[in-house]
Order: structure tokens, then C-alpha cells, then sequence
């Protein structure tokens, strides 16, 4: 039998409120991709964290290669062969591609560093995985897709024999998942031990030999990839038989127009842009990574000031100076970075859920009512099943799926009338992706307007009454929900402004 | 075994990770302090001795008090100290050279201090500079000010008898007026950071700036308003100030932002925002206090008393590191 080389057993972990892992348990053989798979808050990235000396376990004992190890510090992990490559990646904008590949050992000369051996060391690893980067680019102009490929570099100058990857395809378009996979199943060949951490099911068949599948903080299954069924899996991951129904779109036929966009122009991204949304309507915005959606919503919600153009809200034109005027106008912009832009991290789930609307629950003063903000709170924990031990846990001890229910809870306790979601399932698991999507479909019902960015396919087609598709800052076309498919977006979403003049 | 222990550990670690972990430390480590110069230091263990402790704490408990407020957003203030010195020459100009009454002299104080805070706040909020410059720029424009407008001269009080007899009277315990005007503005600053959307806003601010912009939160202005009422904190302690010496000084003030930061930093506000609490500020600044007044008592050369200080800083926020890391 092939010796393992790494296994994790009765691992526990707690954090203050919180029990993160419970006897759980885990192996990798070299040569494999290892998936592990489970809701938000299942335990996933504390057990690799632990394996990467990042948390320190409570209980359980970690076998590398044979023998028990104790791995203490980041650094220790390291020397054992073990690299994480985390969801955020950790790299220094302002370096080269070599300088942050061998940061801490850079060659010297002397007391002189050695930049061209240096940069020759980075060609190496390139060249060794068969990629086109230049090492002596700052990482900072490049796209996430090489930065990632630098961390990858990075790992393995470490003579890495083990490779954990947090998510790593969740910013990724197609392509760059593509050269991704080719990049994992070389070095998997090459006899590395590779885990992968993902929301994306449909990814396990294309690239796992296993799967293990946590829930709750426990171990549930490891399976063979090629025997077991996704929807098998899900049931796992859930605990639950889950269908994967769709959920039924309400209909949508109030003609008010309740958001109007004029040639709205800022930068690069964001070109003349004109549409309108529904009074209950889900207004799907769709389109490649850097295609500007984003920077369109930024810009209606004066995240950045637009340049140009007019926004009528309620047939009323109005001018918004700040995202405190568009929130007054009754818009809502749920971000795509929760982490950056959606929650104040530091502070308690009940600062975060009325941070919107926190002078409807202050009397003229300025005094907080601090029972209703504590009910308001409490109501939405309620509502939206938030998964925390009380209202005063801090809201950077949440899993993210629930992060995102808190971001959720502030938008719905300010009640506005239109609501702008980012990527609302970005890094989120089956359950609460669905339980989201009964969200939108309830606030469509209830007669709010909602813009919802997505790039994944299949979302915008499911859940949009009609569908935006941009490209390089312009709007390239609408459908319908009824005449969308794949294929049109996707024609819509490459259609670049040479071939669209030709 | 281990999995029976952990539930305990986690408890414990919990209770060490608390908010007012390093409040009680703090609190801990003045009590400490008092009954070790009150056994060891000779004539240290008297009521004046520990009136005057108070009274010494007045002026940098209050100016402590305001600058909470800014370090909690993330944010420092370089200005209080020389801002204090512009109010409190602002009062005796309007009290002495202009010859107004008293009341109208301690609002002009209270004004100029804010107007100070409000201008940091403008140069942060809309200037877009860095809290560190903005303030260190009104630090010596504040100075040049307070020295302009008494042409360097010390504005002495002495006409206006009310002013001494009010705030340092004792008509309580013995305890001048001026320490019951710290802890009232302490209370005051309490209630602001902890009841009100100030408050509130002050946390957010600190905690994540963009997320509370992205809100819909007015982050500039209310940046403004905190840098104005940290400043009519400013103000206040120029009353205090004042009072004590029965005189306004325009040489005076450079020095004391150190002391109120370090009476922060060693009450638990943490320097990257987010946390902290005035309770927290007052405890350092008693602690400070305490420890000049103890080594002084004792004898201790002026030199000592500042190395000691600084190391006091020092250990202070190497302590709440520590009990960073053990929580994570």
C-alpha cells in the first residue's frame, strides 16, 4: 500500500463560542487531488488551517508521512512540505512575481541581493509548470488568475509536497479555471498530494480522485469521485436529500419603472450605460470577470462618482453624492467582498445588522434605542437562520455563509426598495445558496427591485426575469428570460468592441 | 482527557480574550501600584498625597477623554496638547484682556477647542490627509496661535477671583471641582460612545470605514463631528488647565498629546481602532499619575520618572499583544 502522507485523526478545534471541529479527520495520498466539500461553517478551512500550523489543534493527532507531527507555526508546516494557499491571496502588490516568490530567501551576493538569480530561479518554476509569466512583473498589475499561479509558485519553491488550495477558482473566469486544472493535474502526476477546497460541485468530477465531505465540524464520508453521484454528495454535505429544483420565479408584470439609468460613464469600465429595473423584478447583470458590473452598480450607488449620466428613481431624477444619499433614495449594495466592504468585522452582529438604519432606532438626540436594535437583531438572527451563539458574538467569529446573512439582515432591516446584490453566492454553500435564492424570489414578490450580479451561468439564468450582458464597460445586449440561454450570454459577453464595430 | 479539558480551556480563553480583559489589568496594575508606594514609599499614604494624585490627573484625564474618541476611529490627535494651550488663552482673552464675563470666557475655550477638532476633522475627512500630518500640523499652528494672540505673554487671572475659587474649590471631600469636572466629562464621554449613533459610528469608523461608507453612512461628517467633539474636550481641558495655574501659559502644552495617548494606550484603545473605552483612558491616566507622584514622593529624579513612564507604555501594550495572540 501506498504510504500516506498526511492523516488527520479526532481532530477538534474550538473557537470562544464556537465549536468548529469535532473529531474530524482526513487523508491524502500522493498523486491525488483530495476534494473536501461541506457547507459554510462545516469545518473545511479550520481542519486545513490547523494542517498549515495557521490554528492550533485541541485534541487529535496530524501523521505526515509516517510519523506524528506536532505543527505549531506556518513555518513548521512549511518544513514538513505542507503550503495553503488561501482564498485571499497574501502576496505584496508592490514586488516582482521573484521577489514575492522568494521573499525571506532571496539569493544574495554578499551582502548585495542577486536580482538576476533571483529572476532566474522564478523562470525555473515557471518553466517547470510550463507557464508563461514574467518574473519581473509586479504582482500587483497582474490579474487574480496569475497572482494565483505566483502563490502556486511559491508553494512549490518550497519543495511543497503537499498543497492545500482554499477556493481557489471562485474569482476565476472559465479559461483561467482551465489552465488551473491543467496546472493541478501536473503536479498532481508529478506525485503531490493536492487538497481542494470547493463550492463548486460540478468541479469534482473534472478534477478529484477523492472526496470527503464535512458537516458540522464532523467527518461524514470519503468517496471515490468516479463512483459517487453530485447530488449523493449534496445529500452528504446537507444531510438531507436535497432537490435542486428550481425555485418558481414570480411573475413579473408591473410595468412601473422604478429605477431608470441615462448614460451613466466613469473610467474605463462603466460606458454609457442606460437601462431600467421593475418594480418586482429581478434584474439579472451577466458577463466575464473585469467586464465592469460591478463598477456600474458602484457607480448608480456612488460607491465611486460616475462621471456622467442621470439616475431617476420613481420618475424623479435624482443626484446621489455618496452612498449615504443612494441609501436615502432607498438603494441597497450588497458587495461582492463582504469581508472589505460589507461588514465591520470587529463588531458584534448587532452593531452590523443596524449599521444601515441605525437613526430610525434613535430618538432625536441621538440616543440608540438599544432593545429595539437588540429585537431588530434578534428578529433577523431569527429570520434569516443565522448560525450564532448570540447577537454579541462578533461578527469575524461567523462562518461566511453566515457573514453573508448578516450583510443580508443589515440591507433588509434598512428596507429600501431596491437592492443591488454583488455576487450574492460567491463562496457559498447548496444550502444557503438556495436559501438566498428564496430570499430574492420572496423581496421580487414583496414588490422590491433587485439587480443581481452573478457569474455563474446557470444563476442568472434561473434567477433573472430579464439579463444584462456586458463587455468591457458596455452593455452588449438584454434577453429575456424566456429567449436566454448559455450560449447567448456568452456570445453577448465576449462580444468586444472591434468585432461589435466591424 | 483532552477532549474533557477543552470546553474548560476554551472558557478560560474566552474570559482572557474579553473586551475588559485589559481594563481590569489596568485597573489591577493602579491598585497594585497605590498599595505598593503607599507600603513601601514613606509619607506616600496620606489623603493629600491622594488628592493630589487627583488633582494631577485632571488636566490629562480630560484631554485623554477626547482624544478616545479619535483612537477609536483609527485615528490620533497630535493637536490636544498645544490645542489646550490655544483655548485656555482664549479664555483669558476674553475673560482678562476683553474683560467679558466668565461664563462667555469658558464657552469661548469650549468653542476654539472645537473649532481646532473641527478643522483636523476637515483636514482628514475631505483633505483626505492622514490623521498623523493633519494633526502634527495643527499641533504648531495651534502653538504659533496661542503665542500670536497673547503677543507670548501668560494671562494671568488674578481679576477674576471666581474662576480659581469655583474649579479648584473643594466643596466635596475635599476634592478640587476640576477632578468631578474630569469624571463628568468622562461620564459624558461614556454615554456618547456607548448610547448614542455617535458612539456607534465611532466603533464602525474604526472598525471597517468602507463597510460603514458603503452603509450609507455619512463617514466624512461624522469624522468631522468626532474630531469636534475630541476638540471641545481640548477646550475643556484649557479651562482646567487655566484654572490650576490661575493663568493661561502660551509657552505650555507641548508634551501633553504623549501623555494622553500613553493614558489611552494603557487603558485598552487599541491604535488600529475599532476598540477601547473611556473607562479604559481614565484607569491610565490615574495609573501615570500614580507613578510620577509615587516616584516623586520617593524621590526619584525627574529623568527617572520619564524612563520609567515610557517603559510603563511599553509594557502596557506588549501585555495586550500578548493577550492578542493567545486568543487566536
Amino acid at each position: 500500500m501506498v504510504e500516506l502522507l498526511v492523516e488527520m485523526t479526532g481532530i477538534s478545534k474550538s473557537f470562544p463560542g464556537v465549536r468548529a471541529l469535532e473529531e474530524a479527520r482526513f487523508e491524502l495520498l500522493p498523486g491525488e487531488v483530495h476534494a473536501l466539500v461541506g457547507e459554510n461553517g462545516a469545518g473545511k478551512s479550520t481542519l486545513m488551517k490547523i494542517l498549515a500550523g495557521i490554528y492550533r489543534r485541541d485534541a487529535g493527532s496530524i501523521r505526515v508521512k509516517g510519523s506524528e507531527v506536532e505543527i505549531s507555526t506556518p513555518h513548521a508546516a512549511q518544513s514538513l512540505g505542507i503550503s495553503i494557499i488561501h482564498q485571499e491571496l497574501n502576496l505584496m502588490n508592490h514586488l516582482t512575481v521573484a521577489q514575492n516568490i522568494f521573499i525571506g530567501r532571496e539569493p544574495r551576493r554578499g551582502i548585495l541581493l542577486d536580482e538576476a538569480a533571483l529572476n532566474a530561479k522564478a523562470q525555473q518554476l515557471f518553466d517547470d509548470l510550463h507557464l508563461k509569466l514574467d518574473p519581473r512583473r509586479r504582482v500587483g498589475a497582474l490579474a487574480v488568475a496569475q497572482q494565483q499561479m505566483v502563490e502556486i509558485a511559491k508553494a512549490l519553491s518550497y519543495n511543497s509536497d503537499v498543497l492545500i488550495m482554499d477556493e481557489p477558482t471562485a474569482a476565476l473566469t472559465d479559461t483561467e479555471i482551465d489552465e488551473l486544472f491543467r496546472i493541478i493535474r501536473h503536479l498532481r502526476d508529478r506525485g503531490k498530494g493536492i487538497v481542494h477546497i470547493s463550492h463548486r460541485l460540478e468541479e469534482l468530477k473534472q478534477i478529484s480522485n477523492r472526496v470527503t465531505v464535512m458537516r458540522d465540524g464532523r467527518y461524514i464520508a470519503t468517496v471515490n469521485t468516479a463512483d459517487a453521484e453530485i447530488q449523493q454528495i449534496i445529500s452528504m454535505m446537507v444531510g438531507r436529500t436535497v432537490f435542486e429544483a428550481t425555485p418558481e420565479l414570480p411573475e413579473q408584470r408591473d410595468p412601473n419603472v422604478v429605477l431608470e439609468v441615462k448614460g451613466l460613464n466613469l473610467g474605463r469600465q462603466v460606458r454609457d450605460i442606460s437601462f431600467s429595473l421593475h418594480r418586482g423584478e429581478i434584474l439579472g447583470i451577466a458577463g466575464l470577470v473585469g467586464a465592469g458590473r460591478t463598477e456600474v452598480v458602484r457607480a448608480i450607488f456612488a460607491a465611486d462618482r460616475p462621471e456622467s449620466g442621470q439616475v431617476t428613481i420613481n420618475g424623479k431624477q435624482v443626484v446621489i453624492h455618496g452612498p449615504s444619499d443612494a441609501v436615502h433614495h432607498g438603494i441597497a449594495y450588497l458587495s461582492e467582498d463582504r469581508k472589505r466592504y460589507g461588514l465591520a468585522l470587529g463588531m458584534d452582529v448587532e452593531l452590523n445588522t443596524v449599521l444601515a438604519s441605525l437613526r430610525r432606532f434613535a430618538n432625536g438626540f441621538g440616543w440608540v434605542r438599544t432593545g429595539a436594535t437588540r429585537k431588530q437583531a434578534l428578529e433577523q438572527v431569527q429570520a434569516l437562520a443565522i448560525k450564532t451563539p448570540s447577537i454579541r458574538q462578533r461578527v469575524k467569529n461567523l462562518s461566511g455563509g453566515n457573514q453573508q446573512k448578516v450583510v443580508i439582515a443589515k440591507w433588509l432591516t434598512a428596507d429600501t426598495d431596491i437592492l443591488i446584490f454583488d455576487e450574492p453566492t460567491r463562496g457559498i454553500d447548496v444550502g444557503a445558496k438556495s436559501e438566498i435564492y428564496r430570499l430574492l424570489n420572496d423581496l421580487a414578490k414583496q414588490g422590491k427591485s433587485i439587480i443581481m450580479i452573478s457569474s455563474e451561468l446557470p444563476e442568472v439564468l434561473r434567477m433573472s426575469h430579464r439579463i444584462l450582458v456586458m463587455c468591457e464597460g458596455r452593455i452588449t445586449g438584454e434577453l429575456s428570460s424566456a429567449e436566454a440561454t448559455q450560449e447567448k450570454i456568452m456570445t453577448l459577453a465576449t462580444q468586444r468592441e472591434a468585432v461589435a464595430a466591424a | 482527557m483532552q477532549t474533557t479539558s477543552a470546553p474548560a480551556r476554551s472558557r478560560a480563553q474566552s474570559l482572557l480574550a474579553g473586551e475588559s480583559i485589559q481594563r481590569l489589568l489596568a485597573l489591577a496594575a493602579l491598585v497594585i501600584l497605590l498599595v505598593f508606594f503607599s507600603i513601601v514609599v514613606p509619607h506616600f499614604a496620606s489623603t493629600n498625597n491622594y488628592i493630589d494624585i487627583l488633582t494631577a490627573t485632571a488636566v490629562n484625564g480630560v484631554l485623554a477623554t477626547g482624544v478616545t474618541f479619535v483612537i477609536i476611529t483609527g485615528g490620533i490627535d497630535l493637536s490636544v496638547g498645544t490645542g489646550m494651550t490655544f483655548t485656555s488663552v482664549v479664555a483669558g482673552i476674553v475673560a482678562v484682556n476683553m474683560g467679558l464675563p466668565l461664563p462667555l470666557s469658558l464657552l469661548a475655550a469650549l468653542a476654539s477647542g472645537a473649532l481646532v477638532g473641527s478643522i483636523n476633522g476637515v483636514l482628514i475627512a475631505k483633505a483626505k490627509l492622514p490623521p498623523f500630518i493633519a494633526t502634527l500640523g495643527m499641533l504648531y499652528v495651534t502653538l504659533g496661535m496661542a503665542q500670536v494672540i497673547s503677543d507670548v505673554h501668560p494671562i494671568y487671572f488674578d481679576q477674576e477671583p471666581a474662576f480659581q475659587q469655583f474649579f479648584m474649590g473643594k466643596p466635596v471631600a475635599g476634592i478640587p471641582n476640576i477632578v468631578w469636572v474630569m469624571l463628568g466629562g468622562a461620564a459624558i464621554a461614556w454615554i456618547l460612545l456607548n448610547k448614542t449613533i455617535l458612539g456607534r459610528y465611532t466603533f464602525a469608523l474604526g472598525s471597517n470605514e468602507e463597510a460603514t461608507r458603503l452603509s450609507g453612512v455619512n463617514v466624512d461628517r461624522w469624522k468631522i463631528i468626532i474630531y469636534a467633539v475630541d476638540g471641545l474636550f481640548v477646550g475643556l481641558a484649557g479651562i482646567v488647565i487655566a484654572s490650576r495655574m490661575n493663568s493661561a501659559q502660551p509657552g505650555l502644552g507641548m508634551g501633553y498629546e504623549l501623555d494622553a495617548i500613553a493614558a489611552a494606550v494603557i487603558g485598552g484603545n487599541s491604535l488600529s481602532g475599532g476598540e477601547g473605552s473611556v473607562v479604559g483612558t481614565i484607569i491610565g491616566a490615574f495609573l501615570i499619575s500614580t507613578l510620577r507622584i509615587g516616584l516623586s514622593v520617593a524621590g526619584i529624579p525627574d529623568q527617572w520618572k520619564s524612563v520609567i513612564t515610557g517603559l510603563v507604555v511599553i509594557g502596557a501594550v506588549w501585555l495586550d499583544i500578548l493577550r492578542r495572540r493567545s486568543r487566536a
